[in-house]
């Protein structure tokens, strides 16, 4: 029996798909049996940014009206083998699903997997009322700007009025440097401002562009970065406890002959 | 200390004057979030007004058919405005507390 969480956003752009597809992965890494559902009904790219879309036969609309079982729908990634993709439709109606049936499709996709992640699309229609109807947790994405924040803030306010109370936040793009320098909020302001848990902070990352071009979540490779940030954020969900990375800068010369000559 | 600064000084880039643009950030989302979150919730509000008439009602008797709470926007903040006529204070109301 496994669980429902739900990745959404509000505003798009944010990288809800991108940490669909880095905690699915990783959670599949650490031997959880995972499914990612792309609810974005004639926008999907969970295909691309896991490198799947050739592999597409049957969509969600299919399976939702009947057209074949889940299981055809349902893409295995060979890379890692217990990962699987249900895409959504490209070229349906978005409004060709009903809360309920995906509510009733979660509920049977938790039977036979560890974690069913649903990528929510943005805005706050009916393809997120959708892709939160049968979701037990949610994860809200934001990155720290005021419109993203804003908008974080009103998907929050929905999810509580539809029952998901305990929504868990991960700031996304955030640049320490900026934040260093004043420009940019601090992870405090918006955990502050927007009154929920924190599940990670992922730093800007240019190998994030490059793992989209090819098709490799950023997951994949070992390294600091984006990719380590969902790594940690994956074991935070299982229920471990890891530490924030620690987005210190390295000291440069003068710092490290402050510290030498001891007046620092 | 001083011969340091001084010293650190005439190597170290120029710093920059803080543009303080996260501060800007914080606050106007604050504000914005203050009257997002007023518009939504007409229920909650009725919920407020029930729940002071409740706590007033151990210190006073007010109309509670002219009593009104609502909140009022200007540019610069967002402020709960109530108005209770009093029709009576209780005399002793430490009593009716317990």
């Amino acid at each position: 029996m496994g669980e429902i969480i739900v990745v959404t956003s509000g505003k798009g752009g944010v990288g809800k798909t991108t940490t669909t597809a880095n905690i699915g992965t990783a959670l599949s890494f650490s031997g959880q049996k995972v499914v990612l559902i792309d609810t974005d009904i004639g926008l999907r790219n969970l295909d691309v940014i896991l490198g799947l879309e050739n592999r597409i036969v049957y969509d969600l609309v299919d399976v939702i009206t009947g057209n074949c079982r889940y299981k055809q729908a349902l893409i295995r990634d060979k890379r890692f083998g217990n990962l699987f993709l249900m895409p959504a439709a490209q070229t349906k109606d978005k409004n060709s699903v009903r809360p309920e049936e995906m509510k009733a499709l979660c509920e049977e996709l938790k039977e036979n997997f560890d974690y069913v992640v649903v990528d929510c699309p943005a805005g706050i229609e009916r393809g997120f009322y959708n892709a939160i109807a049968g979701a037990e947790r949610a994860i809200v994405v934001t990155t720290p700007e005021v419109s993203a924040v804003r908008d974080a803030d009103r998907v929050i306010g929905l999810l509580e009025t539809s029952g998901l109370r305990d929504a868990k936040l991960i700031i996304n793009r955030f640049r320490p440097r900026m934040a260093r320098q004043g420009d940019m909020m601090e992870i405090e302001d918006v955990i502050d401002i927007l009154a929920i848990d924190l599940l990670g902070v992922v730093p800007e990352d240019e190998k994030i562009v490059v793992s989209t071009n090819r098709g490799e979540p950023a997951v994949m490779e070992n390294g600091w970065g984006a990719g380590e940030a969902y790594r940690r954020i994956a074991r935070r969900i299982q229920g471990e406890e890891v530490a924030l990375m620690n987005f210190e800068m390295k000291p440069g010369f003068f710092g490290r002959l402050k510290k030498i000559i001891g007046v620092s | 200390m001083k011969l340091w600064d001084s010293f650190a000084k005439l190597f170290a880039a120029p710093k920059k004057e803080p543009t303080g643009s996260r501060a800007q950030a914080r606050d106007r989302l604050r504000l914005v979030l203050v009257h997002d979150r007023a518009t939504i919730s007409p229920v909650m509000m009725d919920k407020l007004k029930e729940e002071l008439l409740q706590t007033l009602s151990h210190y006073m008797q007010v109309d509670e058919v002219a009593s009104v709470a609502c909140l009022e926007q200007t540019e610069k903040e967002v402020r709960l405005v109530a108005t209770f006529p009093i029709i009576k204070l209780n005399r002793n109301y430490a009593e009716n507390i317990s």
